[in-house]
């Protein structure tokens, strides 16, 4: 790979003490969509901040494109921030909150109107250019603050957030834009979330931050099938985590009563809900278990059926909508193949 | 009928201490002087009905003194009011920077010269500027000067005392606007390239006009009317508007012409006032919630 966009090498941030960030890597390739999902005190935020310059790293080293910004501040770093609040200069309209970072840089006036045109039109929002923030609504606001920012071209785009203000009709929406945007600008973009739904949509790689170490960073479908750790299966989704004895034999036997025969041999497993089915009769010796129906609940696209094991333990497991689904209180039989067997090293 | 109750006590309040003792003062102001407790005839009376006279505002018109007090008085206040601002818009942004702790201690001691008597103060600067006093016993000890300066009874005196004693008006409302804003808008001015000197001059300062406005008039209005801090630090020669008042009210004992001179001070004054309420509806209106509208509009259909 040529020189990355971003690099972080053993950054560390404490605040009073208490580390909010741990010694951590992490790097983003030119043009590449990283989601950086964790929950609140994850670190997330203070990462973001710690690149725009608005925070210092108590030690490593930011670099971007292979040059060291640690010491730089804020208004020399060549990244841009879209704000979780989009912080727009209430005082100025849209053409001149866009406007603001271009006449910093010194760009002639008539370039100016020629860019700043262009971005509104990108986000259509070209008959809006003379209004002031407040005559917008939430969405009009959170396109302003993005172009505002691409408007410079920066070559990384950090965004905190940037759809957690909207309502969830807008979300979903917003993010196809959001991705339509990262792809025609060519810009990295460094997305800081705490929805696993919304990084799993949107990035071309995920990176799960838990109390300032990277717990695991690849692309989403990879994390979502095989995570890594207990904690980031739990994160990304309802996962059944099954925690297992290691046989001499090579075969796994779970605390719930069943023997595993995984792909490959881990002390504990992530199994997805989906991944489980109904069999008829009894279930089989190995990647199989009887169990108890608890609950069940019509998903739309399936049923949630929440099921007791032997050990009184509960997993979820997801049944399609088209079958008949079992009552609460029916013994039921499951099955599932090696491969769904997700092995977790801690 | 709930909301009208609530207003009440408000709209009463109003009337009894703003609306009822302006309407007093504008009957005395188009009243006739005449020997007598009080001394004036009423400008409308039961048994003579209206008596009333404009003679007093003509007078004010066609006599250059009073005019220049008032425009003298006007000029004190506003000079007053911004070297307030000036002062005060530093130290706004300390407090404002400062931690909690830090924060409560400074504003108490903004708040402290209020403890000590304002007469004892002044007399403190009189002590401190009079010819003998300790600023020019330093001068002269020091070989500065021989003679001692005349600082006391001057403008810069009377500024002194203006500014010592008005000072705190002006830091309260600026460091309570400057508290309330949003340091992200800050941070996003610096990310898109400003140097702090730029984010200060084009976010910060911009979106604390209010604050500043709010601290100009509660400093300007009491100012413009002011009379003992002048009378005793300020020259003698000076004449404002405070000392024309209290001339034609205890000496002269012309109780309508110092009711039409403060009606003219009143009248004055709403100018100032008109212009910065514009600038402060402007703020409050950009601070405003944005007018509400479904999640699914387009954007750019509305206009």
């Amino acid at each position: 790979m040529a020189t990355p966009l971003l690099r972080l090498a053993g950054v560390t941030k404490r605040f009073g003490g208490v580390p909010a960030l741990d010694a951590l890597d992490l790097t983003v390739a030119p043009g590449e969509f990283l989601a950086l999902l964790g929950g609140s005190g994850s670190g997330k935020s203070t990462l973001l901040r710690i690149v725009a310059g608005f925070e210092s790293a108590d030690a490593g080293q930011v670099l971007l494109q292979g040059r060291d910004i640690g010491a730089l501040p804020p208004h020399r770093r060549p990244v841009s921030m879209v704000f979780q609040s989009y912080a727009l200069f209430p005082h100025l309209s849209v053409f001149d909150n866009v406007a603001y970072g271009l006449r910093r840089d010194g760009v002639p006036k008539a370039e100016i109107a020629r860019r700043v045109a262009e971005a509104l039109a990108l986000v259509g929002l070209e008959g809006l250019a003379a209004r002031r923030p407040a005559q917008l609504s939430g969405g009009q606001r959170q396109r302003v603050a993005l172009v505002r920012s691409l408007v410079k071209r920066p070559p990384l785009l950090l965004l905190d957030e940037p759809l957690g203000a909207l309502d969830a009709g807008l979300r979903e929406r917003t993010g196809f834009e959001l991705r339509a945007l990262q792809r025609a600008t060519g810009a990295g973009f460094v997305m800081v979330t705490h929805d696993q739904a919304e990084a799993l949509a949107l990035a071309d790689r995920v990176a799960v931050l838990e109390t300032g170490r990277l717990a695991q960073v690849g692309p989403p479908r990879e994390l979502y099938e095989r995570p890594a750790t207990r904690s980031v299966a739990a994160f990304l989704g309802a996962a059944n985590i099954l925690e297992g004895r290691v046989r001499a034999d090579g075969a796994v036997e779970c605390g719930a009563g069943c023997l595993l025969r995984p792909a490959h041999v881990a002390p504990a497993f992530a199994l997805r809900p989906e991944r489980i089915r109904l069999v008829a009769g009894d279930p089989p010796a190995e990647n199989g278990i009887a169990a108890r129906v608890r609950d069940l609940a019509f998903r739309g696209d399936g049923w949630m059926a929440v099921v007791a094991l032997p050990n009184g333990g509960e997993w979820r497991v997801t049944l399609p909508a088209d079958a008949a689904p079992p009552a609460p209180g029916d013994p039921v039989a499951l099955a599932w193949a090696p491969e769904a067997l997700a092995p977790l090293s801690a | 009928m709930r909301r009208a109750l609530v207003l009440l006590p408000p709209f009463l309040w109003l009337l009894l201490l703003v609306a009822a003792p302006v309407v007093i003062l504008l009957g005395i102001a188009v009243s006739e002087g005449a020997p007598g407790v009080p001394p004036f005839t009423p400008a409308i009376s039961l048994q003579d009905g209206w008596r009333g006279t404009a003679q007093n505002l003509l007078t004010l018109a066609q006599d250059g003194y009073y005019a220049a007090a008032l425009l003298r008085s006007v000029l004190v206040a506003g000079v007053t009011a911004t070297l307030c601002l000036l002062l005060a818009y530093p130290m706004a942004l300390g407090i404002a920077a400062a931690g909690e702790r830090w924060r409560v201690l400074l504003l108490a001691l903004v708040l402290l010269p209020f403890c000590t008597g304002f007469l004892p103060r002044l007399g403190a600067w009189i002590g401190l500027l009079r010819d003998g006093g300790w600023v020019n016993g330093v001068l002269i000890a020091l070989g500065v000067t021989t003679e001692p300066l005349p600082l006391l009874y001057s403008d810069g005196a009377m500024y002194l005392g203006m500014v010592h004693a008005y000072l705190p008006f002006a830091v309260l409302p600026l460091a309570a606007t400057l508290l309330r804003r949003d340091m992200s808008v800050e941070e996003a001015a610096a990310d898109l390239g400003a140097s702090p000197w730029v984010v200060f001059r084009s976010v910060t300062l911009p979106l604390s006009l209010p604050g500043a406005a709010a601290a100009f008039l509660l400093v300007f209005i009491p100012a413009a009317g002011e009379f003992v801090i002048p009378e005793l630090l300020g020259p003698p020669e000076a004449l404002l508007v405070g000392r024309a008042l209290w001339g034609e009210f205890f000496q002269n004992r012309d109780w309508p012409l110092a009711a039409a001179l403060a009606v003219a001070l009143l009248a004055l004054l709403i100018v100032p006032i008109r212009v910065f309420q514009g600038l402060d509806e402007g703020g409050s209106r950009r601070g405003a919630s944005p007018p509400a509208r479904g999640p699914g509009e387009r954007p750019g259909m509305s206009k």
